[in-house]
């Protein structure tokens, strides 16, 4: 236990380089955790000093990185040792992709990197970098469902939820390499997810559904 | 995680260069799945990292006259998408199939499969390799051990973790193996190794050498088959495997190999079982004689006497599917 109280206190990267502005829940949320615990007291290296560090290896301070997140570059300063999840979740306000076991077991944090689906939380943020990273956030225009999201919706495949982002992205990731899956593919093509509630049925009709709705392209 | 220096280089030489003779130091990250739990753990708690995905020779499945070189970078998920790995090696395949998670088929390793540590929960709890406490003595007989060794080799009673490589033993496959000193190559089957002390390693690399590459021969007219048992038919790790390759002539065994997964320290090769399939011609009734043979000698745990029948019952199902194939 004690392992995981040092990881609670010990410096962790917090902060936002990314010039995040205006309100966010999470925003808020830092803001307060950060008056009354040790959490966000990085010592953030300046870029200029990042950079010079990374001729002779990177880190183990933080350095600058880029990630292409949804089709856009972000520009942040992260800890070599920081994961994408982390990242993502941390630094950059997408919060979609969901921390859970974080040891690449449960898929709540999955994410598609070049195409093929990934755990976010056992990947190195600097090691994503040159990669096209998609999330959950990157899957639809704001306030419109992406045909998957829809299904999952229609076929009632969530109960808590938690588990939903990282299935929702592995459907995603399943369903561009097999447009037109039997239900047997889909059980074994999201074995890397796990649903504690376990609404699998209901994933599994949303799965197919959206296969039926996707066809064509359409929306997809 | 404790903090690291992270370093990407694109040659090997350069690789090599950066890891150090003692083991702990410096730990190479491949595809990661096993590497960033291990440190998220404390269980390795490495000052550097060195990433060597960018260093291209170390990537690419290439087929010739003498079978098939797979880099140590090559994905599993690559692996199963081998035109000639789907055709000619269905003991791979299978093998590779049973990591059940996309997820991790998309980031994990050949290389990283072999050299991936023991799933031991003593070990990942902190206890060192052979679980042991103060005074020395292995936690594991007397603790939860139902996932551990039925073929232990004491002091060491976990178990072998790497899918791949009993199907990579029964075919014969080598290990391509850089470092300071120059390259050499070892039979798969002598990478793994029993730990010399509870803080040693159980593969027979040096710390500043990095698996290049693995060297399969050509498995025409080589019947060859995989039976995993897991708990689960997600994601899980196996509780027992079999891997048969069979050389035929005509309709008779020629030889076999039969090589047991996760049941011992070290992938566990079945020679009595084995010899009882020379110049004989595999029937379903044989098939089960030999399951039977697989299982003996086995020295069970408190916990893993059910795993003599997963031996019996793997090994007869990998023979019965080789059975199938044409070759």
């Amino acid at each position: 236990m004690s392992k995981h109280h040092d990881e609670l206190v010990e410096k962790s990267p917090r902060q936002s380089a990314s010039g995040e502005s205006g309100f966010s829940r999470r925003g808020f949320l830092r803001t307060t955790g950060a008056t009354t615990s040790a959490i966000g007291t990085t010592a953030l290296l300046t870029e200029d000093e990042a950079i010079a560090a990374q001729g002779a290896g990177m880190g183990p301070g933080a350095v600058p990185i880029t990630l292409n997140i949804n089709g856009k570059d972000q520009k942040l300063t992260v800890e070599p040792r920081v994961t994408l999840l982390d990242a993502c979740r941390n630094n950059l306000d997408l919060t979609g992709a969901k921390r859970v076991c974080d040891r690449g077991t449960c898929g709540a944090c999955t994410m598609i990197m070049n195409g093929k689906v990934v755990y976010a939380c056992t990947v190195l943020a600097i090691d994503a970098q040159g990669k096209k990273i998609q999330t959950i956030e990157g899957l639809a225009a704001e306030g419109k469902y992406h045909p998957i999201s829809q299904a999952f919706v229609n076929q009632d495949a969530q109960q808590c939820g938690y588990c939903t982002p990282g299935f929702v992205m592995a459907s995603k990731g399943f369903l561009d390499r097999n447009p037109n899956p039997t239900e047997e593919q889909v059980l074994k093509g999201l074995g890397g997810n796990l649903c504690r509630c376990g609404t699998y049925m209901g994933v599994r009709k949303a799965v197919l559904e959206a296969s039926k709705v996707m066809k064509g392209g359409k929306n997809a | 995680m404790q903090a690291f220096e992270y370093a990407s280089p694109s040659t090997l030489k350069e690789a090599i260069g950066m890891l150090s003779s003692k083991w702990g130091e410096v730990d190479v990250l491949a595809g990661g799945t096993d590497l960033l739990s291990l440190m998220k753990e404390y269980t390795h708690t490495p000052k550097k990292v060195v990433n060597i995905k960018g260093i291209k020779e170390l990537g690419g499945i290439t087929k010739s006259g003498a079978g098939l070189k797979i880099g140590a970078t090559v994905t599993l998920d690559e692996l199963v998408s081998n035109a000639t790995i789907k055709s000619e090696y269905p003991s791979l395949l299978e093998a590779a199939m049973g990591v059940s998670s996309p997820q991790i088929r998309n980031m994990g390793t050949v290389g990283g499969d072999l050299c991936q540590r023991p799933r031991c929960w003593y070990f990942r709890q902190g206890f060192g390799i052979l679980g042991q406490d103060k005074n020395g003595t292995s936690l594991v007989p007397k603790g939860e051990n139902r996932f551990h060794a039925l073929f232990p080799q004491a002091p060491a009673y976990y178990v072998n973790a790497s899918s791949l490589a009993p199907a990579l033993i029964a075919l014969g496959a080598k290990v391509q193996v850089a470092g300071p000193n120059g390259n050499r190559e070892v039979a798969v089957a002598d990478l793994f190794v029993i730990p010399k002390s509870n803080s040693g390693r159980e593969l027979s690399l040096a710390a500043n050498e990095i698996v290049t590459s693995i060297t399969v021969p050509s498995a025409r007219g080589v019947k060859n088959a995989t039976y995993e048992v897991r708990q689960k038919q997600a994601l899980d790790w196996p509780i027992t495997t079999a891997s048969v390759a069979l050389k035929m002539k005509g309709s008779t065994v020629s030889s076999a190999s039969i090589i047991l997964g996760h049941v011992g320290p070290t992938p566990v090769q079945a020679k009595a079982a084995e010899s009882m399939l020379n110049g004989k011609s595999l029937t379903p009734d044989l098939a089960a004689e030999v399951g039977k043979a697989a299982a003996q000698g086995a020295q069970p745990l408190n916990g893993t006497a059910y795993k003599a029948q997963l031996v019996r019952t793997a090994v007869k199902r990998a023979l019965l599917e080789a059975l199938k194939q044409r070759a």
